[in-house]
């Protein structure tokens, strides 16, 4: 399969790497054999049906689930502690501490290792970043859902990451929030920091994405430069869920 | 029906006379099941708290065996207590027998298997709910507990109320290891069983209410501080 962000004359090494990654469970092949080049201060956007592996395939990534077979390559490396501590991840569910907005930031920044003095310098950037300074002792779990989402954003670029994964960041939100993580987004990227955002929305991906991987029951089913995957998708698959064609969901295939 | 009146009356007498006996052995009571409480907590919360956040060969087997424990029969504790205690004991140098110690002893067995075992299940509810943050932000095995310790702490206060249960309401260890000494380990629970044996209602039934207060009092408090702790969001 073609890695996304192989048009570019003379690529970058990637600052991630999958490898004939796949996984199964229940006797079902959910992601089958995946390889992509992730190069750095790239956005890529994941797209596909529901079920196709796009939550699936992040985890993979980021380490939080081991493949079982194939491998996930940081820097050319396979994936270690260190690799981990230079990414971070936004879930489509913002998962915050039973703490204040302030505590939850600090949470993380300690959790990383940051001294302390650093840590007083990244979380008033944060806060300066999320807007969410009148909110500072609130509890994170009184605030809204597009205050909740913003605070977890800032919380995983506070860490500094070097590739940042988006899981659906704005899928139950508003526009308004969704144009203020989106925001954040783009400044993290125009900052150097490399994106895997996951979304259904085409308009998102053709804002915030500068590659697209199109994904069809575990499988790569097209990649390519976002526009050129919107505009003119090669694959059945890609083509009809553009299209807004309804098609039967896919089913995992059965573990070979 | 008159005279159990007249009983109630003498109690909420004595109660209110600020009787020095009732005074003293409530004092006990509540000095042996706070430090056991406390003991309890200090071992059971790390310990169910590290249950519940980690998977390891055997973890099912503890979680059985912690459950398990969770219905010791007091007196069977107390039994073991008397032979660990006994001069003939491991721990008969420190002579510790028939006294508040002893009894504290006893108490903190009982209560150790419940608080850790209910801390457990809360413990790995919350974890449920972090463990892919954490493992996203790198959480350390030593932060990991104390930040689910710290975030579950409402709800373990009530794990913590449910130990106090046990224990100020338990009599067969207690009656064991403490003998029921006048001004030495008599406590609430020992002295209703002998004053109600002797006949002398008032004083068991003063206690017993007394008993009842303090149990209504402490639930009533921890409801209403995790009450407010719901609202606020931090539970």
């Amino acid at each position: 399969m073609a890695a996304p962000g192989a048009e570019a004359a003379a690529p970058s090494p990637a600052l991630l790497s999958a490898r004939g990654l796949c996984f199964d469970a229940g006797g079902k092949q959910l992601i089958d054999g995946i390889d992509i080049d992730i190069r750095p201060g790239r956005c890529m956007v994941v797209m596909g049906a529901n079920g196709a592996g796009k939550s699936l395939l992040l985890r993979l990534l980021h380490g939080l689930i081991h493949p079982t077979a194939g491998e996930v390559l940081w820097q050319g490396r396979p994936l270690d502690r260190d690799g981990r501590y230079a990414q971070a991840m936004v879930f489509q569910r913002p998962v915050l501490l039973r703490r204040s907005v302030r505590a939850n930031l600090r949470f993380a920044l300690a959790v990383r290792g940051v001294s302390r003095q650093e840590r007083a310098v990244r979380e008033a950037e944060a806060i300066r970043r999320s807007r969410l300074g009148d909110l500072l002792n609130r509890p994170a779990r009184v605030l809204s859902g597009g205050e909740q989402q913003r605070l977890a954003v800032v919380r995983a670029l506070a860490c500094a990451p070097g590739l940042l994964f988006l899981d659906e960041p704005t899928a139950n939100l508003d526009p308004g929030s969704t144009h203020a993580i989106e925001q954040l987004v783009t400044k993290a990227h125009g900052s150097g920091v490399t994106i895997v955002l996951v979304t259904h929305d085409t308009g998102q991906a053709r804002r915030l994405g500068d590659d697209l991987v199109f994904l069809h029951g575990g499988r790569v089913a097209e990649a390519g430069c976002v526009s050129t995957v919107l505009d003119a998708p090669r694959s059945e698959a890609a083509r009809a869920w553009l299209e807004g064609r309804l098609y039967p969901a896919p089913q995992p295939a059965p573990k070979a | 029906m008159e005279s159990v009146w007249r009983i109630f009356a003498e109690a909420v007498g004595l109660i209110l006379d600020w009787d020095s006996d009732l005074i003293e052995i409530i004092g006990l009571s509540l000095r042996v099941t706070l430090a056991a409480v406390a003991v309890s907590c200090a071992i059971g919360l790390p310990l169910g708290a590290t249950v519940g956040a980690f998977r390891f060969p055997g973890r099912t087997a503890i979680i059985v065996l912690l459950n398990a424990l969770m219905g010791l029969p007091p007196v069977v504790v107390g039994l073991i207590a008397y032979m660990m205690l006994s001069a003939a004991g491991p721990l008969g140098p420190l002579e510790l027998l028939y006294t508040p110690a002893a009894m504290m002893i006893a108490q903190t067995i009982l209560v150790t298997p419940i608080v850790a075992a209910l801390s457990r299940q809360v413990v790995e509810d919350y974890y449920c709910e972090y463990a892919e943050q954490f493992a996203s932000l790198g959480v350390g095995p030593f932060d990991r507990v104390t930040a689910l310790l710290r975030d579950a702490r409402y709800s373990l206060l009530t794990v913590a109320l449910a130990g106090f249960g046990r224990a100020v309401a338990e009599v067969g260890a207690v009656i064991i290891v403490g003998g029921n000494i006048n001004h030495a380990t008599r406590v609430m629970t020992t002295a209703i069983a002998l004053e109600t044996s002797k006949g002398n209602l008032e004083l068991a039934l003063a206690l017993g209410v007394v008993l009842l207060a303090i149990a209504v009092a402490v639930n009533g408090a921890a409801m209403t501080l995790r009450a407010s702790a719901v609202r606020m969001a931090y539970a």
